[in-house]
C-alpha cells in the first residue's frame, strides 16, 4: 500500500510540475512581454513611467533573463502563494482567486455527490426494466443530456424560469448577501441557489453514468449465478442488490477520479453563462482582457485541483479496494 | 416432382444464404450489422441532410449572409397554404414594421391584402456553387416587397435562416478538420508508443495522461485567447482547429497503442518483420488496417466533441468571431437572458447543434455494434 502511494504521489507531483510549465507557457503566449502591457496599461490611467521604474519591474519579473530562470523564479513566488499581480485590478492574484476557487470546488463536488446519486438508481431501474417506458424516457432524456452543451443548457434553463416563472436565476447569492462576510443565513442562501448550476453541469455526466450502469448491470443480470440464485429461491431484491449491482458499481466508482476533469471543465463555462461568482467568468475576463498572470493562475489552479481530486480518488479507491492497488503494483 | 424441385430450391437459396454470410468480408459483416441499428441509420441520414445543407448553404440561403434590412428582431414568418378557406401553394404576406413611440417595441403586422408566392429557382445575390461555379439562382423566395425570413432577423436585420445555413459550414466542418488533424497525431503518437515501446511509450503515456488529467475548457480557452486578434478568419479557423486537436488527440492514441500492442505480438507481424518489412510499412499496411474498424469508431465520437467545443469558444467570445458565421457564433447574440426571452428564435443555432451531436452519437452507436461483427 505504500508503495503504491508513493508511486502515485510521485506521479501526482510530476503532473504538478507539467501544469505550472504548461501555465507559464500560458503567460508567455501573448504578443509582447508581461511588461510591456502593464506598462501600457498604467499609461493608460494617466501615470507617468519612469525609466528607472521600468528598471525595477523589469528585475522585479526576471524579464531579459533566460527562459527557464524567469520560469524557476516565477515558480519560486507560486511555491510561496505568490501568484503575481493582475494588471487590470491592480491587485495581488492571490487575493482574488480563494474565495472564487472555493465556490468552484463546491460547485463541483455538490456535482458529483447529485451526478451518482441520481445516475446510479436510474441506471438500477433501466437496466431491470429493460424497453419499458420508464427505460425509454430516461434513455432518450439521457441522449437529448448527452447531446446538449452545457452552456446552452444553461441558457434555456434561464430562458425557461424568466419566461415562465418571471425568476432570474444567475448568480450564487442573493442581492442582499453580496459582499458580505459569511454567516449562516448566507450559507443557507447560496444552498437555495446550488440546485441550477448543478442540474446543468451534471446533466452530461448523470447521463454517461446511466448508459454505462445500465449497460454493465445488463450483462452481469445474464450471468448463470444469477439464474442459480434464482432458481435456489432467493427474493428479486436481495439478489439484485447482493450481488449484480454491486459488480457492476464498480467501473463506475473505480472512474470517479476522471469525471472531476469533464466536471471542472463544465462548472467554469456554465458560471460564465449563469454568471456565478466563481473561476470561470474571472477566467474569461482576464483572457479577454489579456491579464495573463491572473489567467494563467486559475488555469494552473483548476488543473491543480483537479490532479490533487484524482490522486485522492485514486487513493481511497485502493483503499476499498484491495484488486486495484494489487494490480497496479505487479505492472 | 415438382415439388421436390422447390424443395430442393429453396434448400439451395438458404445455403447460398449461409454461405454468403460465412465468405463475407468483415467490412460486409459490419455494414450488415449496422443496418440493423436503427437510430444509427437515422442518425446518418440526419447528418448526410446537414452536410448537404452546409456543402449548398449558398443555394439554399434566399438572403446574403451580410445584408442588413430594416426588419430588425423580426420573428419567424409564417409560410401559408390557406387564404379565404382554400388552398393555394405556399405564400407569404408582405410585412409592415411600426415602432411604438413609448415603449420603442417594434411591432410587425402582415398585410393580407395581397399573397406573395414562394417561388423555387429564383435569382438572387451572386455566390460561387461549391466554392467554384458562379451561380445566381438559389433554391426558393419571394419577390420584393414581400420578405422570407424562415427563422426571423437579428439585430442588424439579417436573416436568420440563411445566417444558420451558412454557419453550418463552419461548425460542421470544424469536427472533421480537427478529428483529421487529431487521427494523424493520435496514430503518429499511439503508433511510436505502441509499436516501439519502451522510454518512449513511458514517455508518451505520461503526456496522455497529463492531458486527460486536466480540465480541457479552461486550457482550451487559455489557448484560444492567445490567437493574435488581427488574424483573418481563415487563419483564425485553422487556429482553433489546431488548438483543438493539440488538446483532443489522446483518446485516439490511447485506442491506436492499445491495439498496437497487441497486435505486433501476432505471427503475421513477425512474418513481416523477417520479410524486411520497414517499421512504417508494418504499422500502416499490416497492423492499421487490423483495427481500423475501431479507429473509426473513436473517430465518430470524437467529432461532435469537436464541434461542441468550436461553439462553446465561439460563443464566450474567444473562438471564432463576426464577421465569421458559426452556430456558436450566433448563440453569442443569445447571451443575454432578457434578449432571449423577447426573441427566443436566437436559440435555434442550438437546435442544430444538439441534433448535429445526436446523430454523431447514434451514429457511433452503431459504428460501435459494427466494429465487433463477430459478436
Amino acid at each position: 500500500m505504500l508503495d503504491y502511494i508513493a508511486r502515485r504521489g510521485l506521479f501526482t507531483l510530476m503532473l504538478l510540475v507539467l501544469v505550472s510549465v504548461v501555465s507559464f507557457v500560458i503567460i508567455q503566449l501573448p504578443p509582447g512581454d508581461y511588461l510591456s502591457t502593464y506598462i501600457m496599461a498604467l499609461q493608460e490611467q494617466g501615470e507617468d513611467v519612469s525609466e528607472a521604474q521600468i528598471e525595477s519591474l523589469r528585475a522585479h519579473y526576471g524579464l531579459g533573463l533566460p527562459i527557464y530562470v524567469q520560469y524557476f523564479k516565477w515558480m519560486w513566488g507560486v511555491l510561496r502563494g505568490n501568484f503575481g499581480v493582475s494588471f487590470e485590478w491592480n491587485q495581488p492574484v492571490a487575493s482574488l482567486i480563494g474565495e472564487r476557487l472555493a465556490l468552484t470546488l463546491t460547485i463541483a463536488l455538490a456535482t458529483l455527490v447529485f451526478t451518482y446519486v441520481l445516475a446510479i438508481p436510474i441506471g438500477i431501474y433501466s437496466a431491470t426494466h429493460q424497453y419499458s417506458v420508464g427505460d425509454y424516457a430516461f434513455t432518450t432524456v439521457g441522449f437529448i443530456g448527452l447531446a446538449t452543451p452545457n452552456f446552452l443548457l444553461a441558457l434555456i434553463l434561464m430562458f425557461l424560469f424568466f419566461k415562465y416563472l418571471g425568476l432570474s436565476v444567475g448568480g450564487l447569492f442573493s442581492p442582499e448577501y453580496l459582499g458580505e462576510p459569511w454567516s449562516l443565513g448566507k450559507v443557507l442562501d447560496l444552498i437555495r441557489h446550488l440546485p441550477i448550476p448543478i442540474i446543468v453541469v451534471g446533466t452530461a455526466g448523470t447521463a454517461a453514468i446511466i448508459r454505462i450502469m445500465r449497460g454493465s448491470l445488463l450483462d452481469e443480470l445474464r450471468r448463470q449465478y444469477v439464474i442459480t440464485a434464482r432458481a435456489k429461491g432467493m427474493k428479486e431484491r436481495a439478489l439484485l442488490f447482493k450481488y449484480p449491482v454491486r459488480v457492476a458499481v464498480n467501473p463506475i466508482v473505480s472512474t470517479i477520479g476522471w469525471a472531476l476533469p469533464g466536471t471542472i471543465s463544465g462548472a467554469t463555462i456554465t458560471a460564465i453563462v449563469l454568471s456565478l461568482p466563481t473561476a470561470g467568468p474571472l477566467l474569461l475576463r482576464s483572457l479577454r482582457s489579456q491579464d495573463m498572470y491572473l489567467a494563467a493562475s486559475v488555469v494552473m489552479i483548476l488543473s491543480a485541483m483537479t490532479i490533487v481530486g484524482t490522486f485522492l480518488s485514486d487513493l481511497l479507491l485502493a483503499w476499498v479496494d484491495p484488486r486495484i492497488r494489487f494490480e497496479r503494483s505487479r505492472t | 416432382m415438382s415439388a421436390a424441385d422447390t424443395t430442393s430450391a429453396t434448400s439451395t437459396a438458404a445455403e447460398r444464404r449461409e454461405e454468403r454470410y460465412y465468405l463475407a468480408s468483415q467490412w460486409q459483416l459490419a455494414w450488415r450489422k449496422f443496418r440493423g441499428h436503427r437510430l444509427a441509420i437515422a442518425g446518418s441520414w440526419v447528418l448526410g441532410a446537414f452536410y448537404l445543407l452546409a456543402l449548398c448553404a449558398d443555394f439554399i440561403a434566399p438572403y446574403d449572409v451580410d445584408l442588413r434590412s430594416t426588419y430588425i428582431y423580426m420573428p419567424p414568418q409564417r409560410v401559408r397554404v390557406l387564404a379565404d378557406g382554400r388552398l393555394h401553394a405556399p405564400f407569404v404576406y408582405a410585412t409592415t414594421s411600426a415602432v411604438d413611440l413609448q415603449s420603442f417595441a417594434r411591432t410587425y403586422t402582415e398585410d393580407p391584402s395581397a399573397r406573395y408566392p414562394v417561388r423555387l429557382l429564383v435569382r438572387g445575390y451572386e455566390y460561387r456553387l461549391f466554392g467554384l461555379i458562379p451561380m445566381r439562382i438559389h433554391l426558393f423566395g419571394v419577390e420584393e416587397p414581400a420578405t422570407l425570413f424562415l427563422f426571423g432577423t437579428d439585430n442588424l436585420g439579417r436573416d436568420f435562416f440563411s445566417r444558420v445555413m451558412l454557419a453550418a459550414r463552419v461548425s460542421l466542418s470544424i469536427g472533421l478538420v480537427g478529428v483529421a488533424l487529431s487521427f494523424v497525431l493520435g496514430v503518429l503518437l499511439g503508433g511510436v508508443s505502441g509499436y516501439y515501446g519502451g522510454t518512449v511509450d513511458l514517455f508518451v503515456q505520461r503526456l496522455i495522461e497529463f492531458l486527460l488529467s486536466i480540465p480541457k475548457i479552461p486550457l482550451w480557452m487559455a489557448l484560444a485567447a492567445a490567437l493574435p486578434v488581427d488574424w483573418p478568419v481563415v487563419k483564425v479557423y485553422f487556429g482553433i482547429t489546431i488548438i483543438l486537436s493539440v488538446v483532443g488527440w489522446t483518446g485516439l492514441a490511447r485506442v491506436v497503442r492499445g491495439k498496437l500492442l497487441q497486435l505486433r505480438e501476432e505471427d503475421y507481424s513477425t512474418a513481416a518483420v523477417v520479410a524486411g518489412a520497414a517499421d512504417w510499412q508494418i504499422i500502416l499496411r499490416h497492423l492499421l488496417p487490423g483495427f481500423m474498424s475501431y479507429l473509426i469508431v473513436t473517430l465518430t465520437l470524437a467529432i461532435p466533441e469537436m464541434i461542441l467545443a468550436e461553439t462553446a469558444l465561439s460563443f464566450l467570445g474567444i473562438g471564432l468571431k463576426p464577421p465569421a458565421v458559426s452556430w456558436g457564433v450566433l448563440l453569442q447574440d443569445a447571451q443575454n437572458v432578457r434578449t432571449v426571452a423577447l426573441y427566443p428564435w436566437l436559440l435555434l443555432p442550438g437546435l442544430f447543434i444538439i441534433f448535429t451531436v445526436l446523430a454523431f452519437n447514434f451514429l457511433g452507436d452503431g459504428a460501435r455494434d459494427a466494429a465487433d461483427p463477430y459478436r
